[in-house]
């Protein structure tokens, strides 16, 4: 599509949903003026190795950026890196900027993402109590992480877990505080849970379970964190991971429908024509999740941009991809394919003691979603069973004989 | 960009050949995968959707025969992320995610498929 002399498209937000629509964009050929928007000051760049191999420093930190600086003048995407937009005029079809300026557009693109839930309890503000999602908050965890001893990390989920894990590998001394009674409690089996809660304790990661941090204290920053078991716990270091939320005031503030996340349709659109949310902040209708949903993963944004460039180049269609997830902890790559809530029915495929099994969910016998531990290969294929919705039954998906990719090949 | 590191790196010379026989030779730091040297470097036909977390399979390669006994041998992990790429495997494909670079892989030479997805 020929978008040159036009207004062009404007996404608000550069992290991995802003920066691939703007990628997807080109590649679907369209032409007009594409403006990437980001209030953090770094050119566009990865977020999952924050937790993970950056975290550790097993990366190298040039290969944070998404791509290169000199990709985006090749493309011709205008990076306005450190901005933030103040407003959405709906009716004008432009932008305002913090500092006034007035950017109109063909198209907006939401991507905002979300921000990290912050803890509330006395004492959460004291320095060393430490959030994740930005590049520059991940080197101040490794600046402390350096010097700590003992650290707390508040909340047993992915992100929580991950830096457990880098944690304990590192040598130090980790507890991880869970409001509830086992790891990843909100995304996966108890079967899983349990293997990871062992395989964390083995590495000598503690766990306190059904418990919440009442109170953290310190002088000059954080050394004590208090439990709602009364227990106590030293750290120079807590480490919070207890949810995001969705950044949608600018939506709201426009008069956007916001609810759980930026409402949109099934083509990611919102009420106001032109105006699309994609990524962590888009309250979307979603089939595997059987009605809305906002999902906060690197496929969710990366699909999310892909649609809706399809739909601004002239090739609309609703989104409709499969969720898959994943995570490492320790020698661990946990891999999920589909949302498995309101599961009725697990079966295991493997043996859990050989470190290498899946988990297959099932809702009245129809398959919902597979998490695979060290079986990429199962992950793959029950992507593909879950997108073409073929049906196999728990008895299969046990049995280790049962060819899956066979099945996935010839049922479709 | 305060913190993306500026020291300067030794780097080998790797060679993208696209399905189409489009050619670029690039330098990629030592220690560095082929399939970073390809995103730092604009190089299409590698998708690498999952960064490097051998998620996806979307940075599949066809390695130059002459250097296929001096790359580290494919995981289990790899192996099975192998047998699910969207375009046929062969004997040499690899995934560039995995393939870390080396002193004595200077002069690399890798094929890209003409689908990843």
């Amino acid at each position: 599509m020929d978008g040159a002399g036009r207004a062009g498209v404007v996404i608000a937000g550069a992290g991995q949903s802003g920066f691939q629509a703007a990628f997807s964009l080109r590649t679907e050929g369209y032409d007009g003026p594409i403006t990437l928007i980001g209030d953090e000051p770094h050119i566009p760049y990865q977020r999952p190795p924050l937790s993970k191999d950056f975290m550790a420093g097993k990366m190298d930190p040039d290969s944070l950026p998404l791509r290169p600086e000199s990709f985006y003048e090749a493309q011709r995407i205008e990076l306005r890196m450190g901005e933030r937009i103040e407003a959405i005029e709906t009716a004008g079809r432009a932008v305002v900027l913090a500092s006034g300026e007035r950017l109109p557009f063909d198209s907006l693109i939401l991507a905002t993402g979300a921000r990290n839930r912050r803890l509330t309890v006395p004492g959460a503000e004291l320095p060393g109590v430490c959030y994740l999602r930005s590049v520059d908050e991940a080197v101040a965890i490794q600046e402390r992480l350096e010097a700590a001893r003992r650290v707390v990390i508040i909340g047993g989920g992915f992100i929580g877990l991950e830096m457990a894990a880098i944690a304990a590998a590192q040598g130090r001394e980790v507890v991880v505080v869970e409001a509830q009674s086992r790891v990843m409690p909100r995304v996966v089996a108890p079967v899983i849970s349990a293997f990871f809660q062992e395989t964390h304790e083995a590495r000598g990661v503690r766990f306190a379970f059904n418990a919440a941090v009442t109170e953290l204290r310190g002088a000059a920053s954080v050394e004590f964190a208090h439990l709602s078991d009364g227990s106590m716990y030293a750290a120079e270091l807590v480490v919070v991971g207890i949810g995001v939320v969705p950044n949608m005031e600018l939506a709201a503030r426009a008069g956007l429908e916001v609810g759980n996340g930026i409402r949109v349709d099934e083509y990611l659109e919102t009420g106001a024509p032109g105006i699309y949310a994609i990524g962590d902040c888009a309250w979307h209708p979603n089939r595997f999740a059987g009605g809305l949903a906002r999902i906060e993963s690197v496929q969710n944004g990366v699909d999310q941009a892909r649609c809706v460039a399809a739909t601004i180049a002239g090739k609309r269609a609703p989104y409709d991809a499969v969720p898959w997830f994943w995570t490492d902890q320790f020698d661990l790559k946990l891999q999920m394919a589909g949302l498995s809530s309101g599961f009725d029915e697990v079966v295991v495929r493997g043996e859990a003691a050989s470190r290498r099994f899946s988990v297959f969910y099932f809702r009245e016998g129809k398959l919902l979603a597979v998490d695979s531990i060290n079986r990429p290969g199962d992950h793959l294929v029950a992507r593909k069973l879950l997108v073409a919705g073929v049906e196999i039954t728990g008895a299969e998906a046990g049995d280790p004989g049962f060819d899956l990719k066979t099945a996935a090949a010839s049922r479709t | 960009m305060s913190f993306f590191s500026k020291k300067p790196k030794e780097t080998v010379s790797v060679t993208y050949v696209s399905h189409n026989g489009a050619v670029r030779e690039v330098a990629v730091p030592v220690e560095n995968t082929v399939m970073e040297g390809a995103v730092a470097n604009n190089i299409e036909g590698i998708v690498a959707e999952c960064g490097g977390s051998c998620m996806c399979a979307t940075c599949h390669v066809y390695v130059d025969e002459a250097f296929l006994g001096q790359l580290e041998p494919i995981a289990e992990n790899e192996e099975e992320m192998l047998g699910n790429t969207a375009a046929p495997r062969q004997a040499n494909s690899r995934l560039a995610c995995q393939l870390k670079l080396t002193k004595a892989l200077n002069g690399l030479r890798v094929t890209t498929p003409p689908n990843q997805q």
